[in-house]
């Protein structure tokens, strides 16, 4: 079979017993979101701000260390961000405003700022969702968007694609090898119509795949709603736990704000 | 008990929406315990027949009843808890993300409280040889155990008739005899749609063949296996070298 074991997208958890593995999914969700909503909360063109960046870094890479996330992983996750690296090393460049020399280059200041800022914030966010990954099973996360009510038909949809997504890419990879078992060489002029109707049946596949499920759906009584299962309420010590992350970037925050 | 049957099809038939005339009348009927093969060639109207035996398709014309209780909409739920069909491709099947979860999502769409769910997935999983598998992701898992947990997710239902569609395709010798095993096993009704007449054979000995959408034959497998004429009349071939008058 062409699944690799773990699949493709549980490909991203480190098996632990860490305080941060044991912590309920949603109680982690809540605690990233809130991180990255202060992190991005952080003013601009505050001069503190890059200590104040500084300040979150050291809180992620403290929530890294307890759940045992190696640097190499934080590091290998950032791959993500390279659009947003890409648009930010261009706004010093097309930004208006005040000029600085940098190395014989004429940059905006506030175009630097602003690049600098999105890039901390972002790298800061992917860090975070990366100790989130890390740390939490794909269907835990689901569990978690589903006790923070997550529409239902949402969760459903996110289940279907992480149950799918090796179905479907074992699929893509069968006909790869079917088309190049006769000769078929991508790089080749006019390939790109070739892919386009591969891509075309890959989607006419699924869609009836989609059908066969729902019809074997509705055979085991489905109206609707996936049933749940029991339902455990976390301990509010585990809610402080995982809180600790936001309260933390909190504090940098309200420091920087009273202090700068 | 009651001593209605576990499937009664009563002069079923059926045309899709587009005019295609799937069903022209058919009757079957099938007493509790007993293990039947449906056999038929392709586009005889096999699958069809399957989708109404839950009310998943309306028969045009005719009824059914599973176990006394004729397939109406209002019966729908405690219908689909009574039949169970296990559909050919297991992935289409197995769609929750562990197959614990699997196994329990007919008995939670049923309704039962927590306890008994937990108790009637261990059950299932420990009648085809899957106990111990609960927490592994569907994907995780060889083809044949894919299938036997697909069995899995309708018995815990505990249905009234087990439906199958082509439960031997893709599988390997080894897979085919431990299925075969299993559901030997059950102590349900069987409906076993198939063209691996070697199979029916084993399993079922009883065999009712479909052909253009009428019933052609039902009787013992051995028997209808052997006739020459009746086979080749409606497609069905036994494998190379396969004889069952010895086998």
């Amino acid at each position: 079979m062409g699944a690799r074991h773990g699949g493709a997208l549980s490909a991203r958890y480190v098996a632990g017993t860490s305080p941060v593995h044991r912590l309920a999914p949603q109680v982690k969700l809540v605690a990233v979101l809130g991180y990255a909503l202060v992190v991005v909360a952080t003013p601009v063109h505050a001069g503190w701000a890059p200590w104040a960046y500084a300040g979150y870094l050291l809180v992620v890479l403290a929530a890294a260390a307890v759940a045992g996330v190696r640097p190499g992983r934080l590091a290998g996750s950032l791959v993500v961000e390279t659009p947003f690296v890409v648009f930010a090393l261009l706004l010093p460049f097309v930004t208006r405003g005040p000029r600085v020399e940098v190395l014989g280059l004429s940059l905006s200041e506030s175009g630097l700022q602003t690049g600098g800022a999105l890039l901390a914030k972002a790298t800061l966010s992917v860090l975070a969702a990366t100790v989130l990954a890390a740390t939490t099973e794909p269907r835990e996360l689901l569990r978690g968007l589903e006790r923070l009510r997550l529409p239902s038909a949402l969760v459903q949809i996110l289940g279907f694609m992480i149950r799918y997504v090796d179905v479907v890419s074992g699929e893509l990879h069968r006909m790869r090898v079917a088309r190049e078992s006769r000769a078929f060489d991508g790089r080749r002029r006019g390939a790109l119509r070739v892919v386009g109707a591969a891509a075309g049946a890959l989607f006419i596949r699924s869609y009836e795949r989609g059908e066969r499920v729902h019809l074997a759906m509705l055979s085991r009584g489905y109206t609707g709603r996936l049933p749940r299962g029991p339902v455990a309420a976390v301990p509010s010590r585990d809610w402080l736990t995982g809180l600790s992350l936001p309260l933390a970037a909190g504090a940098v925050l309200a420091t920087g704000m009273l202090l700068g | 008990m009651s001593t209605a049957p576990s499937l009664l099809v009563e002069d079923v038939a059926f045309a899709y929406p587009d005019g295609h005339q799937a069903l022209y009348g058919v009757d079957l009927r099938i007493e509790p315990g007993e293990r039947v093969a449906l056999l038929g060639p392709n586009g005889a109207g096999k699958t069809t027949l399957v989708l109404h035996l839950n009310g998943i398709l309306r028969p045009g014309r005719g009824s059914i009843s599973v176990a006394g209780m004729p397939v109406t909409k209002q019966n729908l739920r405690e219908i689909r808890s009574r039949v169970g069909i296990v559909f050919q491709d297991p992935d289409d099947q197995l769609f929750m993300p562990t197959v614990g979860e699997d196994v329990a999502f007919g008995p939670r769409n049923l309704g039962l409280p927590e306890a008994e769910v937990t108790a009637r997935v261990a059950a299932a999983l420990e009648q085809v040889g899957m106990a111990g598998y609960a927490e592994r992701p569907p994907h995780h898992l060889s083809f044949g155990q894919r299938r036997r947990v697909a069995v899995a997710t309708v018995l815990s239902m505990h249905p009234e008739i087990l439906v199958l569609d082509e439960p031997s395709s893709n599988l390997d010798p080894a897979g085919r005899r431990e299925l075969a095993e299993v559901l030997e096993s059950l102590p349900v009704t069987l409906l076993m749609v198939t063209h691996d007449l070697p199979y029916a054979m084993q399993l079922c000995p009883r065999s009712v063949v479909l052909d253009a959408g009428a019933v052609v034959a039902d009787a013992g497998t051995r028997e209808l296996l052997a006739d020459q004429q009746l086979l080749a009349a409606h497609r069905l071939e036994l494998p190379y070298g396969f004889d069952p008058s010895r086998a």
